[in-house]
Order: structure tokens, then sequence, then C-alpha cells
């Protein structure tokens, strides 16, 4: 059986063939769209039953067996848990976009996009195999991109896309380095197979090495401190992307990996400190900075990113009880997070503008979304009835029982808790409630398919919060323990009697209701420290981008400063460089065959060719450079000629008296040689030159040392007459064997006499040949 | 050692070749290249080992090239070259005079932009 597989291969065909089929059907495609999600999730539902005891259901296709790659999938919990809020929620996001984006002309990339995401998120949650979980996770990364730019013609669209595109973009290089370590160490990259051999990765001296680049791809998936800076820049994408990506799925890819990694490398000190630090503290600043934004969508975006804080840390805990409230708040959030995040984008929508001090009072203009959007905040506060009242009090339970720091934890947990029922309370009724006040558009209740999608999401809240048990304890518990495989599943109650928890978290509604309360008192007298306001992550990522491109420009100005001269120079360097560093590999040379006496006249020829090279070099005299070049040209031949060539010698003497001629006729005119540099320029070039002679000298012995084994040429000797009917060995290579070569040759002369032509034609033209 | 020799030559023209593309005059440019070619082909040559004197070239009534007598296959490859080299030369030289001709300068370091260079505009700054 291999429906995994075929869930994400759909998923990228739909996203291929969305664009046509919506020039196709137009408005109604978002019903054919939405039949993938709906039809995955449906899939996955009915697959729970198999994985609830544990069990784990695994597809395995040969990629590129020499790697050690292949394309594998697993569905055991936390996959099945993900993946049915990836579907889920994707479902009504495909059709609140198409409300959101009605007549927008370019809603089909939009919807092709989405469904990309969803296919590569698909990828990562089902992905058995280290290496297609990176590809997958890279392929949300590029969809992320270019849906944060979907409005390509605003600036501050195309820097966020990219700030978020470079920020995860890092971190999944450092994921792949942690991955190959991973499978260096452990010698398989498949998820299941490292599991077993945790012990031996997890005493490895290479341990920390890997968990510290893996966790820096968690972290900047997950904007986690001080990587977050990018998440509140992704909000200028259109909002259903922001709900779908940047606070119900994507972003989570990091927390999911975490959990995946946590019984490979969890478990560690180095694991609890670094995670749960980051956590913590992500947690507290997204809650603390939320509290202080104006613009409605950027308070979401930072309440979540305290979210994933929140999220981290339990995980950095680890234990059974932390595991238990990772799990639940991670359904928890992405159900009322979606949905307000879809409020917003329905009040952006309805009234045009979404900044907190422009609108109020919208109750009786838009009630569906209101009761939406309050039921949704119960959940966020943490209320009773709702889902988010019991993840709750599984996290305060998880602090209190924390192995470390927990007076610390809950202290952080509650402050960090008020201030996202402050935040809540603040979304819930801001808009809603006081005032109406004149807004850019005339408010109306959204469209049909703007409301389904959060009010549908706020519902499950709702009915799982009071049927948690018998809906959601099967796919809780088992996501739990594909986790912590030894937890020991419990059942989900919504009350569990007055004891601490509950106190704890009487104490922090009041907290919070008393933050809201006095949030404008708040934020008059308290402004957030000088200091911490300039010392902010993003300026980092700013000098760092502009130290790239300044020591990228740096280096242009020195190796490409548009002197030919210059770049010869630092190839023949190059060459020179690692030519002699692998002879210095490659040990002494044996000069054994170079024996062998050594006549007068070849040192003569050698000698006067030498001369003239170095006239040729030295002399600005136009007459003397060419009739040296001469001299060279002509001992050349006189060396072919002792040598048993006389084909070649005869070549080169025409040649050579030929260009001599050529040279002397169209050169004469030429204003005098002048070669200004200083001497310290010609030394160095004459060191440069000098090496790279000595590099070609010594490879040539080299070659020539070796003795001598050829196929061809006695091949070439005994075949010239008996299939050519030639004696001259060379003349018959050329026109026969190789005849089609000699073709090309005269072509390549052809083509150089019409250049030659052509450019003494257009030199007459304008008067001066 | 007449090997070592030809080596040791070899590497001096390509030496010089070298460094006269280092030089900012035009014409000096093309004699380097011109200069690497005869190094690039003394090379193959040399490769080709210096055994025989004999061309490869049977007598009247032989059907088989016997040994000893030069290799017959560097010979074919340079031939080649000496061919094709003395095309490039040729189309060099009319471009140099074009190139010369039409900027009326000779210096590569001028020659930075594919846009012709007003030379009044440049020498008023």
């Amino acid at each position: 059986m291999s429906l995994l597989t075929l869930i994400v291969l759909l998923g990228f065909l739909a996203a291929a063939v969305a664009p046509a089929l919506t020039s196709l059907l137009g408005r109604r495609v978002k019903f054919v769209l939405v039949l993938y999600p709906a039809g995955t999730f449906v899939a996955l539902w009915l697959m729970v039953p198999q994985i609830e005891n544990g069990n784990v259901i695994v597809e395995s296709f040969s990629w590129v067996p020499a790697l050690g790659v292949s394309l594998s999938f697993l569905l055991d919990g936390i996959s099945a848990l993900v993946g049915m809020i990836v579907s889920g929620i994707g479902a009504l996001i495909i059709i609140y976009a198409g409300g959101y984006l009605r007549g927008h002309a370019q809603i089909s990339r939009m919807y092709a996009l989405l469904l990309f995401f969803m296919a590569s998120m698909l990828g990562v949650v089902f992905s058995a195999n280290l290496i297609g979980l990176f590809v997958f996770w890279e392929l949300t990364s590029i969809s992320s991109y270019l849906l944060i730019g979907f409005n390509h013609e605003r600036l501050s669209s195309r820097a966020g896309a990219l700030q978020a595109l470079l920020v995860t973009g890092l971190g999944g290089l450092a994921m792949l380095a942690g991955f190959i370590l991973m499978g260096m160490v452990g010698g398989s990259y498949e998820i299941t197979e490292l599991i077993s051999r945790a012990d031996v990765l997890r005493a490895h001296e290479f341990y920390p090495a890997m968990l510290l680049l893996v966790l820096l791809g968690a972290f900047t998936k997950s904007a986690q401190v001080p990587f977050h800076f990018w998440l509140p820049n992704a909000m200028e994408a259109p909002t259903p992307v922001s709900a779908y990506l940047h606070s119900a799925t994507m972003v989570k890819a990091g927390v999911f990996l975490l959990a995946r990694m946590m019984s490979i490398l969890g478990g560690t000190d180095w694991w609890h400190y670094a995670v749960s630090f980051a956590g913590a503290s992500t947690m507290f600043l997204g809650a603390f900075v939320a509290f202080y934004q104006s613009d409605l969508k950027r308070v979401l975006a930072f309440t979540t990113v305290s979210a994933l804080g929140t999220l981290t840390l339990l995980l950095g805990l680890g234990t059974e009880e932390a595991v238990r409230a990772a799990m639940l708040f991670f359904l928890v959030h992405a159900l009322y997070k979606g949905a307000l995040f879809m409020v917003t984008g329905s009040i952006d929508h309805e009234t045009g503008t979404r900044l907190l001090d422009r609108i109020g009072g919208l109750r009786r203009a838009m009630p569906i979304t209101a009761v939406t959007a309050i039921v949704a905040s119960l959940s966020m506060a943490g209320l009773p009835p709702m889902l988010g009242f019991l993840s709750k009090e599984l996290l305060y339970e998880a602090k209190v029982q924390a192995p470390f720091a927990s007076f610390l934890l809950i202290s952080l947990g509650v402050l960090s808790n008020a201030l996202m029922v402050g935040v809540a309370a603040l979304v819930a009724f801001r808009p809603f409630f006081g005032k109406m006040k004149d807004t850019p558009k005339h408010p109306h209740e959204a469209p049909w398919s703007m409301w389904l999608g959060p009010a549908t999401l706020t519902l499950i809240s709702l009915v799982f919060g009071l049927l948690t048990a018998p809906l959601l304890g099967g796919l809780w518990n088992a996501a739990v323990i594909s986790v912590h495989p030894e937890a020991s599943p419990v059942a989900l109650k919504l009350w569990h009697g007055l004891n601490e928890i509950v106190a704890l978290s009487a104490f922090t509604v009041l907290l919070g209701l008393l933050l809201f309360w006095m949030r404008d008192r708040i934020l008059a007298v308290i402004r957030p420290p000088a200091f911490l306001r300039a010392l902010k992550a993003e300026q980092i990522y700013h000098l760092m981008i502009a130290g790239t491109l300044s020591f990228a420009k740096r280096v242009t100005a020195v190796f490409q400063d548009g002197l030919l001269r210059h770049y010869v120079m630092f190839v023949t360097l190059v060459v020179v460089m690692f030519g002699f560093w692998s002879l210095l590999a490659a040990g002494p040379i044996d000069l054994a065959e170079m024996s062998g006496g050594l006549h007068v006249h070849d040192v003569i020829i050698a000698l006067v060719m030498l001369g003239g090279a170095l006239m040729a070099a030295y002399s600005n005299s136009r007459l003397v450079v060419i009739g040296s070049l001469g001299i060279v040209g002509y001992g050349i031949s006189m060396i072919f000629l002792l040598y048993g060539a006389p084909d070649l010698a005869m070549t080169q003497f025409a040649v050579e008296t030929l260009s001599v001629v050529l040279f002397v006729l169209i050169l004469a005119r030429l204003p005098r040689i002048k070669d200004i540099v200083s001497n310290v320029v010609r030394v160095r070039d004459g060191v440069i030159a000098g090496l790279a002679g000595i590099l070609l000298t010594v490879l040539l012995v080299i070659a020539t040392a070796e003795p001598l084994s050829s196929r061809v040429s006695p091949f070439y000797s005994a075949a010239s007459y008996l299939e050519a009917k030639g004696r001259n060995v060379v003349n018959v290579i050329l026109v026969d064997f190789r005849g089609v070569d000699t073709l090309g040759e005269i072509t390549v002369l052809a083509i150089a006499a019409v250049g030659v032509f052509a450019l003494l034609r257009q030199g007459s033209k304008e008067g001066k040949p | 050692m007449t090997g070592l020799l030809f080596a040791a030559l070899a590497g001096a023209l390509f030496a010089i070749g070298i460094y006269l593309l280092m030089r900012r005059s035009i014409l000096k440019l093309v004699i380097g290249l011109l200069l690497i070619g005869h190094a690039a082909n003394l090379s193959i040559f040399t490769a080709g080992r210096l055994d025989s004197p004999i061309p490869p070239i049977m007598t009247q009534d032989a059907i088989q090239l016997n040994a000893p007598t030069a290799d017959p296959l560097p010979q074919a490859l340079i031939l080649t070259a000496i061919v094709i080299g003395f095309g490039l030369q040729a189309f060099l030289i009319v471009l140099v005079r074009r190139i010369v001709g039409r900027n009326g300068v000779d210096d590569t370091d001028e020659m930075t932009s594919t846009d012709i260079v007003d030379r009044g505009q440049e020498d008023g700054k």
C-alpha cells in the first residue's frame, strides 16, 4: 500500500493543473481544488485506527541508492495529527482564499502555490528519510517565499519574502549538514533506523555539532529568538497565507522536527538546556511584544512566535507530561490561530484597515465574524469549555513537574499566558465593541466563503473541548507515544477538580484581564526600554546582508577590475598554485627515460629561438618584434625537420612567411608600442610567467618520463596503405581516417577568412583602412 | 636529454607568451598568443618522443610502416594546430588593426568598455 506517496504526489499534480482548471472553471474552481485536501483529510482520518496503538506504517522507494537515499514515508501518531491539521485547515483555506481574492487577476497562482505548499508540507510530515525530509523542507521555504511575495509589486512584500527565505534557507542548510553528520555516524538516513541507533549517536563526539546544526534548522523555521524577526515581516503575505503557513502549519515544521528528532537526539543535557532556553525566551518575548502592537495582524504574529516558543519549551523539557501538553497545544494553537487570522483577514477585507485604533463596534455589521472571534479568543485565553483550556491545564502541569527550574518556568509561563489572555481580550473586544469608527470601507458581513473557515475551526475547538476523549483521545495518545515511546495512554478530561493548577489558571486569567483593562495606561507609561528597541535581532540580519554585499563588491573590485592583464594574472596564478601543489603531493620524478646525448645543433636552435622570443618580448619596435617572431617560427620548423616531420616543417615555413608578410603589410602603420608600467609590475609579471613556464616544463618532463605505449599510432602505421592506399601516414590520417575533422578545420579557416574580409571592408567604408 | 632541452624551450616560450599577455600593448598580446601556440605545438611534439629522425613515410614498395620512424599521430595533431593557428592569427591581426584604427589606442587598459570612448570628452575632464 502506498497511500502516503500517492497523497504527496497528487498534491504536486494538483498544483500543476490548478492554473488551467481556474481558467476553465472560473470561480467554481475552489470546489474542485478543495477535493485534494479534503480527500487527504478523510483518508488520514480513516487510517487513524491502524496507528492508534503505536503502529507505524512505512512506504519506501529507492531514489538515489548509491547515496543511501530513498523516498520513504511513514505514518505514525504525530504525522497523522500534523497531516490532518495541514490537510484540514488547507481545505478551509482554499475556500477562504477563493473569497478573499475574489476577482483577483492572479488567483490561479495563489491556488497553485497553496497546493504546492500543501504537498511539500505533507512531504515533510510523512518523510521517513532525512534527505527526503530536507528536500520537502526546502520546498516549503520556497513556496513560503513565493506566497509572502504574492503582491510582488510592493517593495515590503519582496523584502519580507526574501528575508524569510534567507533566514529559513540558511537554517535549512545547517540542518542538512546536521543530517549528513547523523547519517555518517548512524550509517543510515532512515529515521526508523536512526532511532534504533540513538545511543550511538548521542554518545558520539560529533553529537553537539549535529544537535546544534539540526536545532538551527528547527529554530529558524519556527521563528525562535533570535531568528523570530522574519515571521512578523512575513505578514506582508495575503491573509489566507498568513493564516495557513505562518500560524497553523509551516512555522510548526520546526517544532515537528524537534518532536521527530527527540527519540534520536533528545534526552541529553545539551538538548534540555538548549531547546528549553530558546523556547522559554521566545515564549515570553513573543507575548511581551505582541501586547504592544497596534496592527491586528502583527499582534497575532507575535502571539504565534510566543506559542511556538511554548511548544519548543515543552519539547525541550521532554517529560511525558510535557509531550502530552505539546501534542495537544500543537492542535489547539492551529485551530484558534488559524481562525483568528482568517477573522482578521475578513475585518481587513470588509473595513479596509486592521489597525486596532481605527476599528470598533463591528459586532452589528459583522455578527458571525464577531462570534467566531470571541469564541476563538476564549480558546486562546485558555478558558473552559474550549480545547484551549485543556491544553493550558496540561501546560501548567508540565511546568509544575518540570525536572529543572520549575519555579522560573511557572513564573515565566504565568506571565506569558496572562499577556496572551490580555491579547485575546484585545482581539475579541477591540474590533467588535465600543463605538463604531470611520473605516476606509463601509463594513458589512464577510461572504460565506470567508466565515466558513474560521467558524468551522472555532466550532471544532468547542466540540473537541466538550467531547475530547471520544473524538480526539486515540489520535492524541498515538501522537504522544510516537514522540515519547515510554508514555502511557491517559484519558483527556475537561475538568480535573480543584487543585493548584486550576488556581494558577484562575490567577492567570485575572492578571490577563487586568492587563487588558490597563493596556492604554500601561502603554502610555511603560514603553519598552530604549536599549531593547535598539537591540533588535533584525539589525543583525541587515548588517549581515549589507556586509555580504560590500564584501562581494570588494572581491569583485580586486579580481575583476576590468583590466585584461589582471585577469590573465589571476588565472595564471591560480593554475600555477594548484599545479605546483599537486606536484608536491605527487613526489619526485624519475628521469631515467631522459638519458641520452645532446646534439650541438639542437642547442643552437633552442638558443636562437629563445633569443627571438626574448627580443619579441623586449623590443618596442614593431619591425623587430615581427622579425623576432619569425625567427621563433622558423626555428620550430627546423626542429620539425630534424625530428622526422617534413610535412610540419613545410607547413610551418609557409605559414611563418605568410604571417610575417601579413604583419608587415597591415601593422606597419600602427602607433609605436608603448608599455607604460613600473619595473615592479614587470618583475611581478615576469615571476608569475616564469612560474607558469616552469610548471609546463615539469609537466612535460613527467609526461615523457613514463614509457610510451600507444595503440593508436601502430594502428595507423599498419592500416595506412592497406586500408587507405596512402604511404605518407600523416597525410592519410588527416585526409582519410580523420577526414571529417579536417573538413571542420577547413570550415574554421573559411569562417576566419570571411571575418577578415568583413573587418577589412568595414574599415575601408569608414575611410580609415 | 633532447626531450629535456625541448621541454625547457617549450616552458620558456610559454612563460614569455604569458608575460606578453599581461602587457598593455595589444600587439604584444597578439605576439604572446602566437608564442603560446608555438609552445603548445612543441609540447605535443616533445611528448610524442623524439626517438627517430626518419619521417613516417613508407618506401615505394612497402605496405606497412616499419619501425623505427617518428610517430605519425602527434604530427597529424600539430599539422591541424598550425593551420588553425594561422587562421586565428590572420583574424587577430586584422582585428587589432581595426580596433587601433578606430579607437586610436593600442592600450588594453583603455578597452574596458564595449561602448566607443569619446576621447575628446575624457581629455577634457
